[in-house]
């Protein structure tokens, strides 16, 4: 066996990009490495897509028993803070998109922008998510044996614990991946202030976006679902 | 089929006697070790751990084997009132003994079968053989996220952990299934062993996630999707069932914790909910993860009869779809497990339908495996024993899974021995079979020891004898109607519990000897004099080709493939040679 | 043969001593194997229902199929592995590596057999699930961890299981349909009776039907097929299967829970105790089980979750009617039904008689 370490750039073909910083040994050449976290990033989205599918069969199971309960159950929910995140999820998404753009062409100060822009917006987000879960547990509207609403003069027919515990799931684990896609968002933006990013690696930025679009995309579904029942 | 020129530096380097550091010595220190990102050295602490596991498992079925050799219970009680308190006994109570004795049997085979799924069978071969050996079959020189599959064991140690804390708080009663509403009123430790199996789903899909992409983007030049190994193939068909199958074990075992938490009712009908939703959920997860136990093994017996009969695979192309084929048709299956259970009558028809779908690639796979044997030049190493035995074995366990997908017959076996003994036909003499042999076959390359030949030959006996004696019994057992998670049973069925017990205890005696000699051979003393050859039963796949142990980096250079992993020297091209 | 075969000796001879049954018996002794064969688990289940010879005729089909597949692949296995076994280092082996028509030969000849198989046993299950519309109603309740049988068209009649594996907990007439509808008070169960090749599970919250009709005048073993905790292995009985013209006697004869002439009022309760599966949860030998034992238990001084509470007349009628209104330190795992409707007075105070006797 040959006794030299060859460096890595003996086995990339002709004309390939030069290594960037972020090169890591084991790959062959720069695409491959970027290739790799793409694939590996849309892998990842499809079992989150399918974790949450789990619990929107829980919600159309649950919504197949008990129709009645959830139409007046659903009431309980606030349509206009619901609405509010939408607008500002889609609006974040549209931030992050302009990142990648920025970090695409190596324009340091837009992706700088833009990621602040998107964190801010997910910012937003949970602040109206608290005021929402604060309005539920003041009237007791909770899931299983919390469930109390009626004390507080609400009566929902049926059994409204099991809507609230699936919405209360459903938004629960939705509202965990906004928190961590601000992680993350920060990651990328410390990383961006630091000038990683440019025409020649962007898999972070990238990455990250994809995330943060399929976080966006599981509101899209939630906020009909949950809020516009009827 | 590496290419010549870096065989040729190889013999050359050899001549001289040079040799680069093994990995297993590249770097040292215990640090090394523990945040290694090496894929070779994970896949070695994947196989410590879960042998070890292995290990808990196999003692808790001993146990519980004792006590079903006869009907009444009487070995438990004397074990609890025999053990001190520290350890879970009643330090002579004999009334308590009695008292809690019916439980510590349902803990017992709870902790035999959750620890064998989820720690042992599960990561058992992706974990270690497969870490172990993609990047070097793909003649790659890592993962391609080496830090992922760091954090995926350290995750499986997390998860793990979560189960020793459930031993030790009080155990679990549940039968590794997690039934609801039992699991969600009784009184023992399942918050903690849900979390425990949820964290192992992430290490599962995270491993998953990784040979993936390993496998799309890390193939050595001019290895094309038909030129990789079949141990690859049936690794990607893994890996594809542990990426969409265990994200909704997941919220399945999440949705169990709040419903035991928070009462939410979502399977408890006295809330409104339904119990055999959760029946759905868990299966629509664990019909596929009984593929993501096996179909690792039929990568394994793919490469072991090949390499120890130096013959072209036969069916190559049929032998990697089928496994495609298994990891899809296996999302659709899950039905079958719930024949009785309530569910509509054309749902149970629909999913018998697809289960006997599943039947004929499988089939394929045992065909294609014994005509590979034809015109071949056959020894019987300690690894191709196994292959033969794995034969032997998992065609019983397929032939009696016709049994159970049969609904008039199923109606009659389900949740009996029956049942307990078809999976054990499959998951044992199946994918634990394949696992030792594997080990057998890759442990020089490994560990760069060797182990005793006639050690492992008559373990390997004593394993197949105590095997078939343990679970071939049990088929008669089910078919004259024996309930399995029986604590006590009536007299008549006394005469195959006995020899069952006798029999797992053979096959313990067997597993133990293995354990052995395995690790007799990593001794200093017994390191070998002379480095052993790289490559140890003349296989033509790429970790041969490199040194053995392999170097830290896995390959001088970029290995090129132009051929297929079966194309042995030994093969007659010129067609003009008489075969005895 | 069945008779003897899964009867106790003790249970024969009362069986035997029976005026009614005794004709009946002896033909069935006279039947009968000899008991070295009877006894070998070898031997073969009764086949006691209409569907038991249907389910054995389709499971031996698969039996043999099995086998001849199997011998067939070792047999080809074998001849290879000594045929082709190395003889030198250098042998040479053939290049073949597919062959397209061997292998859609092996693909298609299972398959078509599945398809038999798996139409044979959908025909046959479709049988099971439709029941006629003659049969005898039973209605099934599982507890923790015990059987409660009830006939709506004979009211006041009820069969419970016990941990005693003999005690009759399903009597039916042979020869006529009999529909099971059943129910879970707590967990999931699964009423099996590997005789009659019928099996369903037992579903807290909704029902499950299951019909059969017997072929064979005998006992036959039950069991709880689904585990369901602690004593899942205790929750079995027997099936009593009747002449048709025996059957209401001999329903309304076991049904019956009332006090002898000649017994004790504690005797009395005694036999309540065993049936009606207080068994199940309360030891007399002292041994904690899932509830307190009743050793003892008369005038203790009790710890509950609501305090301190002696053991009277009043607390144990509290804790048949109303269980969970105060329950003794240490034994809140599981919750005892209610049997409000089951016992009444008079059985509530035979089984207090019978537990003053338990010292």
């Amino acid at each position: 066996m040959s006794t030299d370490h060859e460096s890595p750039k003996a086995h990339r073909p002709e004309g390939a990009h030069e290594p960037h910083a972020f090169f890591a040994h084991h790959f062959n050449t720069p695409d491959q490495q970027a290739g790799a976290a793409k694939l590996g990033m849309w892998v990842f989205l499809s079992t989150e897509i399918l974790m949450f599918s789990g619990l929107f069969l829980a919600y159309f199971i649950v919504r197949m028993f008990y129709p009645d309960m959830v139409l007046a159950a659903h009431e309980h929910l606030n349509k206009t803070a619901g609405g509010i995140n939408t607008v500002v999820l889609i609006t974040s998404s549209v931030t992050m998109a302009l990142a990648v753009r920025a970090a695409q062409v190596g324009n340091t100060p837009a992706i700088k922008r833009n990621l602040l822009l998107t964190i801010m917006f997910a910012g937003v987000f949970m602040v109206v998510k608290y005021f929402e879960y604060t309005a539920k547990f003041e009237h007791g509207m909770l899931p299983g044996k919390y469930y109390t609403a009626f004390e507080h003069g609400y009566y929902i027919p049926g059994n409204p614990h099991i809507f609230f515990a699936v919405y209360f799931c459903m938004t629960g684990l939705h509202g965990i991946h906004v928190l961590v896609g601000i992680g993350v968002l920060t990651w990328v933006y410390i990383r961006a202030s630091k000038g990683h990013f440019g025409p020649n690696y962007y898999t972070p930025v990238e990455n990250v976006g994809l995330y943060w679009h399929l976080v966006d995309l599981i509101w899209i579904f939630l906020f009909p679902l949950l809020y516009l029942v009827r | 089929m590496a290419d010549d020129k870096s065989k040729h530096d190889a013999e050359h380097a050899e001549g001289h006697g040079k040799r680069e550091p093994s990995y297993l010595v590249a770097q040292r220190g215990l640090k090394s070790w523990l945040f290694t990102i090496d894929h070779k050295r994970l896949g070695l602490m994947y196989l410590g751990s879960t042998l070890l596991f292995f290990f808990v498992g196999g003692v808790a079925a001993i146990l519980f084997r004792t006590e079903l050799l006869t009907p009444a219970g009487d070995f438990i009680p004397w074990l609890l009132s025999h053990l001190p308190t520290a350890l879970g006994g009643t330090g002579g109570d004999v009334e308590a003994a009695v008292a809690q004795s019916a439980t510590t049997y349902n803990k017992l085979f709870t902790v035999h079968g959750a620890v064998m799924v989820f720690l042992v069978i599960i990561p058992a071969v992706p974990g270690s053989l497969g870490n172990f050996l993609l990047p070097l079959m793909l003649g790659a020189k890592d993962v391609a996220f080496p830090r992922l599959n760091l954090l995926s064991f350290w995750v499986y140690t997390l998860g793990a952990c979560f189960f020793l804390y459930t031993l030790f708080a009080g155990g679990l009663d549940t039968g590794w299934t997690f039934y609801t509403p039992y699991s969600s009123t009784t009184g023992t430790a399942v918050v903690s062993a849900l979390f425990g199996a949820f964290i192992l789903g992430f290490s599962s899909i995270l491993t998953g996630l990784n040979f993936m992409v390993t496998i799309h983007k890390m193939r050595a030049p001019g290895m094309t999707w038909n030129r990789m190994p079949l141990f690859c193939w049936s690794i990607y068909a893994t890996a594809v069932i542990q990426v969409l199958a265990t994200p909704v074990l997941a919220i399945t075992l999440l949705l169990l914790v709040v419903e035991r938490t928070l009462n939410i009712g979502i399977f408890d009908p006295a809330m409104g909910g339904d119990p055999v939703l959760f029946q759905h959920f868990f299966w629509f997860y664990s019909h596929p993860a009984v593929y993501i136990m096996i179909l690792p093994g039929f990568g394994i017996i793919s490469e072991l009869v090949a390499v120890h009969s130096r013959k072209h695979i036969f069916g190559y192309k049929a032998i990697a779809l089928s496994s495609v084929a298994i990891a899809i048709i296996s999302f659709i299956v899950w039905g079958h497990h719930m024949f009785v259970s309530g569910q509509s009558e054309l749902a149970a028809i629909v999913f018998s339908f697809l289960t006997f779908a599943v039947a004929v690639p499988t089939a394929i796979k045992v065909f294609s495996w014994v005509a590979t044997l034809y015109k071949g030049s056959i020894q019987f190493n300690t690894p191709m024993l196994y292959a033969l035995m794995f034969l032997f074995t998992f065609s019983i366990g397929g032939l009696t899974g016709v049994f159970l997908g049969t609904l008039s017959v199923d109606v009659h076996l389900h949740d009996t021995y029956f049942v307990v003994a078809h999976f054990h036909y499959v998951m044992m003499g199946g994918t634990i079979i394949a696992f030792i042999g594997g080990l057998h076959h890759w442990w020089p390359k490994m560990t760069g020891r060797t182990y005793s030949v006639w050690q492992s030959k008559w373990a390997a006996l004593l394993v197949f004898i105590g095997f078939n004696m343990t679970f071939f019994n049990q088929f008669v057992l089910g078919q004259q109607g024996m309930p399995r998670r029986y604590y006590t049973y009536v007299p008549q069925f006394q005469q195959q519990h006995m020899m069952s017990t006798i029999g797992s205890y053979i096959l313990f005696l067997g597993l133990l000897w293995i354990a052995i000699y395995l690790l007799a051979s990593l001794r200093r003393s017994a390191a070998p004099k002379e480095p052993l050859p790289d490559n140890t039963w003349g296989g033509a796949s790429l970790e041969w080709s490199t040194q053995t142990p392999p170097i830290e980096h896995n390959f001088h250079g970029q290995p090129r493939v132009d051929t297929d992993p079966y194309n042995f020297p030994q093969i007659d091209r010129t067609g003009e040679v008489d075969h005895h | 043969m069945i008779l003897s075969m899964l009867m106790e000796p003790e249970q024969a001879a009362q069986a035997a001593a029976d005026a009614t049954k005794a004709a009946e018996a002896a033909t069935e002794a006279a039947k009968a194997a000899p008991p070295w064969e009877t006894l070998s688990p070898w031997d073969t289940l009764p086949q006691a229902s209409t569907f038991a010879e249907g389910t054995d005729a389709l499971y031996l089909f698969i039996v043999g199929i099995s086998v001849f597949f199997f011998l067939l692949v070792m047999a080809v296995q074998a001849y290879f592995m000594w045929k082709y076994r190395r003889l030198s280092e250098d042998q040479k082996t053939s290049s073949i590596t597919h062959n397209g028509k061997i292998e859609f030969l092996w693909s298609a000849i299972p398959a078509v057999l599945l398809v038999v198989i798996f139409v044979w046993g959908e025909v046959d299950f479709l049988k099971q699930t439709v029941p006629p519309n003659d049969a005898v109603q039973v209605r099934v309740t599982g507890r923790q961890w015990f059987w409660t049988i009830e006939y709506p068209d004979y009211p006041g009649v009820q069969l419970t299981s016990s941990v005693d594996e003999s005690q009759v907990t399903l009597m039916v007439p042979k020869g006529q349909p009999v529909q099971l509808t059943m129910t879970s008070e707590d967990v999931l169960h699964s009423f099996y009776i590997p005789a009659f090749r019928i099996k369903r599970d037992v579903v807290p919250g909704r029902y499950t039907t299951l019909w059969f009709e017997a072929t064979q005048v005998g006992e036959f073993n039950l069991y709880c097929a689904e585990y369901c905790g602690d004593q899942h292995s205790a929750m079995i009985g027997k099936v009593k299967v009747l002449e048709p013209e025996l059957f209401a006697a001999a329903l309304a004869d076991a049904g019956k829970l009332e006090q002898e002439p000649s017994e004790s009022l504690a005797a009395f309760g005694e036999r309540i105790y065993s049936r009606r599966g207080c068994n199940a949860c309360h030891s007399l030998d002292g041994s904690p089980k899932t509830g307190p034992t009743w050793k003892g238990l008369w005038q203790k001084n009790e710890t509950t979750d609501k305090g301190a509470v002696l053991v009277d007349d009043n607390y144990i009628k509290e804790s048949i009617l109303e269980p969970n209104a105060q329950i003794v330190n240490g034994f809140t795992g599981v919750k005892m039904p209610s049997y409000k409707g089951q016992l009444d007075d008079k059985h509530i105070t035979a089984l207090i008689e019978f537990m003053k006797t338990l010292k």
